[in-house]
């Protein structure tokens, strides 16, 4: 089953993205705790295209696949904006983020703690981010 | 995102209501910044009503880690909801002495205290 939306790089946009997330991960029965981390992730990531790749033009679009697989949700990302490829970032510790007083890297630890596997390629002339977080599906 | 802020004996209230995203921490950033500006020492976050934050909510705190190691502020999160303090749990931010996260405005304070006392 894939579930999609698109929405405009406009950072207002965030919270629609997340509650069509936590929708469906709700839907598919789960838990709030599990479900809000899996947001957060998607979250970041797609904040992170807004602004670093888009300068938060309204007239550019991000769109996202929510995809059930058997043994967990894939997430995929598209847009056509500058790429980043997150899965290649070499995060820096939260000593060093809090030493240099950067914020800019927290969001990239969330998402690599949080998913599973996290790949980038550029296809068609867009990039794809996909994250795939793993789920023990009670009914799979 | 709202954020409401009242001085209640001596600590300086900064109430979080709603969702602190890339859209809104701006506002909270601004919130503390000015409570630092006016000197006020002991700084209480309510998260009680705080029902979401991601990474740029939370370098609105991690960014004020200096000064509170320098002994300009003193602040304490408290009333945070499970799923909030689990983002804080995976980047080890939940065991900062300089920057407690308690359950309750009275251990806030108590924690608040101590590192006073500590200086």
């Amino acid at each position: 089953m894939i579930y999609k939306k698109t929405v405009s790089c406009n950072k207002v946009n965030l919270k629609a993205l997340r509650e069509f997330v936590l929708d469906i991960l709700r839907q598919h029965r789960l838990s709030d705790s599990e479900a809000n981390l899996i947001v957060v992730a998607v979250d970041e990531v797609c904040s992170n295209l807004m602004i670093h790749s888009h300068a938060c033009n309204p007239k550019q679009e991000i769109e996202v696949h929510v995809i059930r697989k058997k043994n967990g949700f894939e997430f995929v990302i598209y847009d056509n904006g500058e790429i980043f490829n997150i899965a290649e970032y070499t995060v820096p510790n939260m000593e060093e983020l809090i030493k240099f007083k950067r914020t800019g890297g927290i969001g990239l630890i969330l998402v690599k703690k949080i998913m599973d596997s996290i790949r980038v390629e550029k296809k068609g002339g867009r990039n794809i981010c996909r994250l795939f977080k793993n789920i023990a599906f009670q009914n799979a | 995102m709202e954020v409401k802020t009242f001085d209640e004996n001596g600590y300086h209230i900064i109430a979080v209501y709603g969702d602190v995203d890339a859209s809104s921490s701006l506002q909270l950033d601004n919130v503390l910044q000015e409570a630092v500006d006016n000197q006020k020492q002991k700084i209480l976050v309510d998260c009680t009503h705080l029902e979401y934050i991601s990474s740029p909510g939370i370098g609105v705190f991690t960014s004020r880690l200096e000064d509170c190691e320098k002994g300009l502020i003193r602040i304490a999160l408290y009333g945070m909801n499970e799923n909030t303090l689990k983002v804080f749990k995976i980047l080890g931010l939940d065991q900062l002495e300089l920057m407690p996260i308690v359950d309750t405005k009275e251990e806030a304070k108590s924690r608040i205290n101590d590192l006073q006392e500590d200086r």
